[in-house]
């Protein structure tokens, strides 16, 4: 055994590796980037698989089921909204089932520190009807990888392990284990994995009838573990992954401690909260996120004679993640002592100085001058920064690709200007097929795409529509070719810039304006050097 | 006999001064050292410029919660002081602050400085160093992450030869002059914190 600091993003990582991976792939996204990064940067060192950065998370989890099928393990990582992109084959992979162990990796971020919204991905787990594991800590982010890949092959199901920022994103300790072989290929049999109307329906019948074994599964499991104190019989806690652990932080180790139920495996195991149940009169929920266990267990009704209280009752907060002293009053405990805070200026993220972005927006903005209904249509990346001020120069960010789609509705139900600007990245990720669209119905749009060669805002990933490549596509997607105008964001250029800007306004019909100019942060990483990091 | 030692230290900046480098230094020393070791940071949007903080905790105990709970931290160490005061409901009544006094200015309301330092010093026990300055000397402008730390030295539980074995392993990769003048930047702050 030997011990290593890693990220709870990384001990899964090196425990799907330690567990015989064959393959891996990603699409970059807080809090999951890391888990990627890891196994590109450790490949030959702690194993030798593939790992790779696919185009978006739809394509990276049809490559992982792809690997399952022809028997490897595999995992494929993005964030809670990297699901949503890939929901479709997540749902069917259920049915489908797993051939090769498949685990596939969902960091939450709740309260959004790096997101557009806060989703928790164990509703995903139950809705495809498959086991998921939840951490409280990085050895079992360790020890879940390689259980979870046993179990996907037991019971031939994708299995899922839920993250979340705070887990994701510290470093602890962990113990590693040997690595174990590779599996030898088998593919799967074409009536599992060929979902027509009738086959499709066994393989659904297949997992409802799995469905109890996968609770005995939970309860026999030893990440779900539940200590009774007996001399406490009036409160209790059930516990979720790092919520576990904010709750153990404050618990008194003394007779008043509280029975506690730590959950870290699901389908929920229904005997050991009926035990606790029986036990206790009050039982606090605590989970990060969304209260997934408190509405599952209190129902519509309530239990009759308990009283369950969590983030439903106000005993924590209804959104956002949980905290060492939110959990505190929740458990009857006074807060600490601690010093005042004072109201302080806001220090929020924003464009480096010198950012290619920072040019194309002045430019923009200028050009946008003479037209007040005007309308940027924005996405996500670093330039979705650009709605601060000094830039104010963005009006949309919804999810991944969306700026174009939405301005080319908007242009269809009269708004004019409608500008859409996407980084190439994103679009490469989820905007082609939306400019497809908008070529076809040559929209009066402006389509603005910010090439800075790389994935910036989650720490420089390779993109796949960049340069002349890009040009290509947008070319292939059906833009006539006077159409696509390519500028340097430079000051030196903003003139020239600004009056390219104009003429496609003034154009009716569709347009691509290509913003070139590598991040500087790329540029930084590529020529390192001095003190910080 | 085993007597408990721990130590709750919030680290904290502007993205890109090095915050994590520091974590990685007092980790690695904490972990040598046979203590358990939890540390939470944050990735991603706020590295951007923003406000960057990091909970570093340190043990002989099992550490549970990967955050520091507010009024819990003994020790908040700042590459900048306006970051330093974000966290002051953090530290416990008897905790101490160890920060640079260059304002790091690239927000449009930021308060005046003299009125930020006296703050700082408004606690008691508080080390104020000028890490520009003394990073400068060292010879490497971006060394100031090192110098704060080197500043906060005497009031970590970890021994001052384990950071300095880390900063090697840190800093080889970038060249000896880099090393150099980062092991330099470490004294040249502890100096000023005495």
């Amino acid at each position: 055994m030997s011990k290593e600091i890693l990220l709870g993003d990384e001990a899964i990582a090196l425990g799907a590796v330690q567990a015989g991976l064959t393959a891996a792939y990603s699409y970059p996204g807080t809090p999951a980037s890391e888990i990627m990064e890891y196994l590109i940067r450790s490949n030959v060192r702690v194993g030798k698989y593939v790992a790779a950065w696919s185009v978006n998370e739809k394509t990276a989890f049809e490559e992982a089921l792809g690997v399952s099928y022809a028997g490897g393990r595999s995992l494929v990582s993005f964030k809670h909204v990297g699901l949503n992109v890939a929901a479709d084959p997540f749902m069917s992979a259920a049915l489908t089932g797993a051939n090769g162990g498949f685990i596939v990796v969902v960091a939450d971020d709740p309260s959004m520190h790096s997101s557009q919204n806060e989703q928790d991905s164990r509703f995903y787990a139950q809705f495809a009807l498959i086991p998921c594991f939840e951490p409280a800590d990085h050895q079992e982010a360790y020890d879940m990888a390689r259980e979870a890949y046993e179990l996907s092959e037991r019971f031939n199901l994708p299995v899922m392990m839920r993250m979340t920022t705070r887990i994701s994103h510290s470093r602890a300790g962990v113990e590693t284990r040997p690595t174990r072989d590779k599996n030898p290929l088998h593919s799967g049999a074409r009536e599992c994995w060929t979902l027509l109307p009738h086959l499709a329906r066994g393989r659904y019948r297949r997992v409802l009838d799995l469905q109890p074994e996968l609770v005995k599964m939970s309860e026999e499991s030893p990440f779900n573990k539940l200590v009774l104190n007996p001399d406490n019989k009036s409160f209790g806690v059930i516990a979720s992954g790092i919520a576990y652990n904010y709750v153990m932080e404050n618990c008194p180790d003394d007779p008043t401690r509280p029975s506690i139920l730590k959950i870290g495996a699901y389908p929920l195991p229904e005997v050991l909260i009926r035990r606790l149940f029986d036990h206790v009169d009050t039982i606090l929920i605590a989970e990060e996120g969304a209260p997934f266990i408190e509405q599952a267990v209190k129902g519509m009704f309530g239990v009759a004679g308990k009283k369950i209280i969590g983030r439903l009752t106000g005993h924590l907060p209804r959104a956002g993640e949980l905290s060492p002293e939110t959990v505190r009053p929740a458990l009857g405990l006074k807060p600490l002592d601690r010093r005042a805070l004072d109201k302080l200026a806001g220090r929020p993220p924003q464009l480096c100085t010198g950012c290619p972005h920072t040019d194309t927006f002045k430019a923009l903005k200028q050009a946008l001058k003479d037209y007040p209904g005007g309308t940027v249509f924005s996405d996500i990346g670093c330039y979705t920064l650009g709605y601060f001020p000094p830039h104010n120069a963005i009006d949309t960010c919804v999810c991944m690709g969306a700026s174009i789609g939405m301005a080319k509705g908007a242009s269809e139900a009269g708004l004019f200007p409608a500008i859409a600007v996407i980084g190439d990245s994103t679009f490469g990720h989820s905007g082609m097929t939306a400019l497809r669209s908008a070529a076809v119905a040559d929209a009066n749009m402006v389509l603005v795409i910010l090439d800075n060669c790389t994935t910036a805002m989650t720490g420089g990933q390779p993109t796949f529509a960049t340069g002349d490549r890009l040009l290509a596509i947008v070319e292939g997607l059906g833009v006539p070719k006077d159409r696509i105008r390519v500028i340097t964001p430079l000051p030196k250029f903003h003139e020239a810039n600004v009056k390219v800007f104009q003429e496609e306004i003034a154009h009716k019909g569709i347009s691509v304006i290509v913003a070139v100019r590598e991040c500087l942060e790329e540029a930084k990483r590529k020529n390192k050097a001095g003190g910080a990091q | 006999m085993n007597t408990i030692r721990k130590q709750d230290i919030i680290l904290a900046g502007v993205g890109g001064q090095g915050i994590l480098s520091i974590a990685f230094v007092i980790d690695n020393a904490a972990l040598k050292e046979g203590l358990n070791v939890k540390q939470a940071e944050v990735h991603g949007m706020a590295q951007r410029g923003g406000a960057v903080q990091s909970h570093l905790r340190l043990s002989t105990e099992r550490i549970w919660s990967d955050l520091i709970p507010r009024g819990g931290a003994d020790l908040i160490l700042s590459v900048e002081p306006l970051e330093a005061l974000r966290y002051l409901d953090f530290l416990k009544p008897d905790g101490k602050i160890v920060t640079s006094s260059n304002p790091f200015v690239n927000i449009p309301d930021y308060p005046e400085i003299g009125g930020v330092l006296a703050k700082v010093r408004a606690i008691p026990g508080s080390v104020i160093v000028d890490a520009e300055k003394l990073a400068k000397e060292a010879g490497a402008s971006r060394a100031q992450n090192t110098v704060i730390l080197g500043a906060a030295a005497k009031h970590l539980i970890v021994d001052e030869e384990s950071l300095k074995d880390y900063i090697r392993v840190l800093f080889e990769k970038r060249g000896e002059k880099i090393l150099s003048a980062n092991l330099k930047a470490f004294d040249l702050g502890r100096a000023a914190a005495e």
